[in-house]
C-alpha cells in the first residue's frame, strides 16, 4: 500500500517539523507582530522588548518546570499588519504547539487572531490592543493594557483620591464610541465612590462651539472637568471653558497623548492631567530599571508597546513558573488568577472571567509645555 | 446665565449669518445652491493663518487682504466652473458645486495635510467681566464687525447701481439684460461679495475656535445653508435672521435642555418653521411665470 505508506511518512515528517516548536528542552512562545505594514515601529518595539524579557529569563537558565530549568525560545512571525495575516500566524502557532502567543498589537489584527486562538485553545496575550471586544466572552485571550473604558474607572479614582475633588463635570463627544464609553464608565464609578456629578454634557464630532455646555458646567459649581476627547478638540474646549470663567482642574484620557495637543493648546494646557498606559519617565523602581536596560540595549527609550510587551512576557513567564508546566490549560489557570503582579506599566491583576487586567494607570501632567510623569493611580 | 448664553449665541449666530449671506446672494441672483461655499470659508481660514503666521500681518491687514483674495477666488471659480453651465439644467450646476467643494478640500489635504492647526490670536482682546457675564475681546470684535458688514451689504444692495442691478437680475433674469445689465459682470460681483464674506467668517471662526482643519467647512457650511433656508434663501435679511436664530436655538437647546438632544431639538424647531412658512421667514413664494 504505497499510498498509505506515503501519507504516513508525510504525517510523520510534518509532525516532526511542527513539533520542532514543542521540543522538550525549550518553552516556545510565539510572537505575532506587525513587522511590515503601516505600523512597523510597533512591531519592532514589541520584538525588542520580548527579546529582552526572554534574554533576562534565560540568563537565569530559564523557567523552572518542576525539577529542571527550561529556557524560553521566541518564535517571531510577521502578520504584515493584516487581519488575515494575524489569523494565519495564530494558526501557525497552534499547529506548532506553542505554549502561548504574545500579540498582535493593533486591535484590527488582535481581534481576528483572537478568534483563531480561542477556538484552538491557544493562550494569547495582546500587549497593546485596547478594544473591549478583544477579550469579551473569551477564555484564552488576555491583554496587558487596560481597555479604553477602564480609564473612566482610573480617572474617577484620581479625581477623588489624588486631587480630592468631589464635584466633577464631563463634556464628551457622544458620536464617538471611545469618548462615550469612558464618560459613562466615569459617571458610574464616580458617583458610586461618593462623588457628585454636577453636569454631564455632550456634543457631536465636528462641533466647534461648546460655550453653552461649558457655561452650564461653570454654573454647576464643578471643581474638576473631565474631557475624554481627542487631542484636536481638547484645546478648543479648554480655551472656551476658561473663557466661560471655569477655573477648576481639567483632566483627560489617553486620547490626549499626542504632541500635537501641546502645539494646538500652548500655555492653556499647562497644569492639566491625563491618564495613559505608560510614560518614558515613570519613576517606579521596576520601570526605571526597565527603561535603563532597554535604552542600554537598543539605544532608544522604550515606547508604550515595548513596556506593555515586557509586562505581557513577564506575566506569561510568571504564570508558566507557577503552573510548573507547559500545558496551556494549566498556564491559563495561573494567569487568570494572577494578582500582585508589579509590571513596568503598573500593578495589575486578573479576575476570573475577564482577560482584561484591573491595573493602575499612569497620570501625566502637562508642565512647561511638555508631558511629565505625575503619578501612578490604582483604581478604587 | 441668560446674558452669558445670549452673548455666546450672538457670536455663533453672527458667523452662521455671514456664511449664510453668501449662499443667499448667489442663490438670489443665479438660483444656484453653491455647495462649495463651506469650503471657500475653510480656504479663508487657511489664508488668514498663512498671512498671520508667515507675513505677520495684524488683524486690520488680514481682514481686507483675505476678503479681496477670496473674492477673486470666488470670481475665478464662477468663471471656470459655473459659467459654462449657466444654461445647463440646474442639477448639473449643483453637482459641479459639490465637485468644486471636494476639489478645495482635497487640494488643502494635499498641500497642508490633514492635521489640525492652531490659529494665532490675531488680537489681544482680553477678557471683560460685567457682572456675571464674561465677554472676550474676540467675541466683541466678531459681533461688531459682523453687524457692520451686514449693514454695509444692506446699503450696498439697496442704494448702489450694482446693488440695484443685482436685485433686478434676481427678479427677472430674462428682462434685466434687456435693460442693459451685464449678467456676467453682476454675477461676478455677487460671487466676489459672497465669498469675501465667507472669508471673513473663516477668520472669525479661526479666532473664536482656534483649531482649523481642511474639513472644518463641511458642518459649518451645512448649518449656514440651513440658516439661509430658514430665513428664506435669496433674502439678505432672511440670511441674517436665519443665522442668528440658528445660533440662539443651538446654544439655547444645549444650555437648558440635555445637550445630547441639542441638534435634534434644534433641527426639529427649524423644520416646524419651514412647515408653517415653506419659503422661509423672509422668502417670497416662488412665482411661476407664464
Amino acid at each position: 500500500m504505497p499510498r498509505r505508506f506515503f501519507l504516513a511518512i508525510v504525517t510523520a515528517a510534518s509532525a516532526a517539523l511542527l513539533l520542532g516548536c514543542n521540543r522538550a528542552d525549550v518553552i516556545t512562545v510565539g510572537l505575532n507582530v506587525e513587522l511590515t505594514g503601516s505600523i512597523p515601529t510597533v512591531g519592532k518595539s514589541c520584538v525588542n522588548a520580548a527579546a529582552m524579557a526572554a534574554r533576562e529569563v534565560n540568563a537565569r537558565g530559564g523557567i523552572a518546570l518542576g525539577d529542571k530549568t527550561v529556557p524560553v525560545k521566541l518564535r517571531i512571525e510577521d502578520n504584515e499588519d493584516k487581519a488575515e495575516g494575524a489569523a494565519a500566524v495564530a494558526q501557525k502557532f497552534v499547529s506548532a504547539g506553542c505554549v502561548a502567543m504574545i500579540g498582535p498589537n493593533a486591535s484590527r489584527n488582535a481581534v481576528p487572531a483572537a478568534v483563531v486562538a480561542e477556538s484552538n485553545k491557544l493562550l494569547m496575550i495582546s500587549p497593546w490592543s485596547t478594544n473591549p471586544k478583544l477579550t469579551e466572552g473569551k477564555r484564552y485571550i488576555y491583554r496587558a493594557c487596560f481597555t479604553d473604558d477602564f480609564q473612566g474607572v482610573v480617572v474617577a479614582a484620581f479625581v477623588l483620591k489624588k486631587l480630592a475633588f468631589t464635584k466633577a463635570a464631563v463634556l464628551f463627544d457622544m458620536a464617538s464610541e471611545y469618548n462615550k464609553g469612558i464618560a459613562s464608565v466615569f459617571k458610574t464609578e464616580f458617583t458610586r465612590s461618593g462623588g457628585t456629578l454636577t453636569a454631564f454634557e455632550s456634543y457631536a464630532t465636528g462641533d466647534k462651539d461648546f460655550s453653552a455646555q461649558l457655561s452650564k458646567i461653570k454654573q454647576s459649581g464643578a471643581e474638576v472637568l473631565f474631557l475624554p476627547n481627542y487631542y484636536n478638540e481638547v484645546p478648543l474646549q479648554i480655551r472656551q471653558a476658561r473663557q466661560q470663567g471655569f477655573t477648576g482642574a481639567i483632566v483627560g484620557s489617553d486620547s490626549w497623548g499626542s504632541e500635537e495637543i501641546l502645539k494646538l493648546g500652548g500655555d492653556l494646557m499647562n497644569g492639566c492631567y491625563f491618564t495613559t498606559h505608560y510614560a518614558p519617565d515613570i519613576a517606579t523602581e521596576k520601570a526605571k530599571k526597565f527603561i535603563g536596560d532597554y535604552t542600554a540595549l537598543y539605544g532608544a527609550k522604550p515606547d508604550d508597546v515595548a513596556a506593555l510587551t515586557y509586562d505581557a512576557c513577564a506575566m506569561l513567564f510568571e504564570s508558566i513558573q507557577k503552573a510548573a508546566s507547559r500545558d496551556p490549560e494549566k498556564v491559563r489557570a495561573q494567569l487568570s488568577v494572577l494578582s500582585e503582579f508589579e509590571g513596568v506599566t503598573g500593578a495589575m491583576r486578573f479576575t476570573p472571567g475577564s482577560g482584561s487586567p484591573f491595573k493602575s494607570a499612569v497620570v501625566i501632567q502637562i508642565k512647561n509645555n511638555a508631558f511629565t510623569y505625575y503619578d501612578s493611580i490604582n483604581p478604587l | 446665565m441668560v446674558l452669558q448664553q445670549a452673548l455666546n449665541a450672538l457670536q455663533l449666530g453672527s458667523i452662521y449669518a455671514l456664511i449664510a449671506l453668501g449662499y443667499g446672494l448667489v442663490y438670489g441672483v443665479l438660483r444656484l445652491i453653491n455647495f462649495a461655499h463651506g469650503d471657500i470659508f475653510m480656504i479663508g481660514s487657511y489664508l488668514a493663518l498663512f498671512l498671520a503666521v508667515f507675513c505677520r500681518c495684524p488683524l486690520w491687514v488680514v481682514l481686507p487682504a483675505t476678503f479681496i483674495a477670496l473674492a477673486l477666488l470666488g470670481v475665478l471659480i464662477e468663471r471656470l466652473a459655473y459659467r459654462p453651465l449657466r444654461a445647463a439644467p440646474r442639477v448639473s450646476a449643483v453637482i459641479t458645486a459639490l465637485g468644486v467643494g471636494l476639489f478645495l478640500e482635497t487640494i488643502m489635504l494635499a498641500t497642508v495635510g490633514p492635521q489640525p492647526r492652531g490659529f494665532p490670536a490675531l488680537i489681544n482682546g482680553g477678557v471683560y467681566k460685567i457682572g456675571h457675564v464674561t465677554a472676550t475681546g474676540v467675541q466683541l470684535v466678531i459681533i461688531i464687525v459682523s453687524i457692520i458688514l451686514m449693514l454695509a451689504l444692506e446699503v450696498f444692495v439697496a442704494k448702489t447701481r450694482t446693488g440695484m442691478a443685482m436685485r433686478a437680475l434676481s427678479w427677472d433674469k430674462t428682462c434685466a439684460p434687456l435693460l442693459g445689465i451685464s449678467i456676467d459682470r453682476i454675477v461676478s460681483y455677487t460671487f466676489a461679495i459672497g465669498t469675501g464674506l465667507a472669508a471673513i467668517a473663516g477668520i472669525f471662526v479661526g479666532m473664536a475656535y482656534p483649531v482649523i482643519d481642511p474639513y472644518m467647512g463641511i458642518v459649518v457650511g451645512w448649518k449656514a445653508f440651513v440658516s439661509a433656508v430658514i430665513g428664506g434663501i435669496g433674502s439678505i435679511k432672511g440670511a441674517v435672521v436665519g443665522g442668528l436664530l440658528l445660533g440662539f436655538v443651538e446654544i439655547g437647546a444645549a444650555a437648558w435642555l440635555p445637550s445630547s438632544y441639542k441638534d435634534m431639538i434644534c433641527f426639529t424647531l427649524l423644520l416646524l418653521i419651514l412647515l408653517v412658512k415653506p419659503s422661509g421667514l423672509f422668502g417670497l413664494p416662488l412665482q411661476k411665470k407664464v
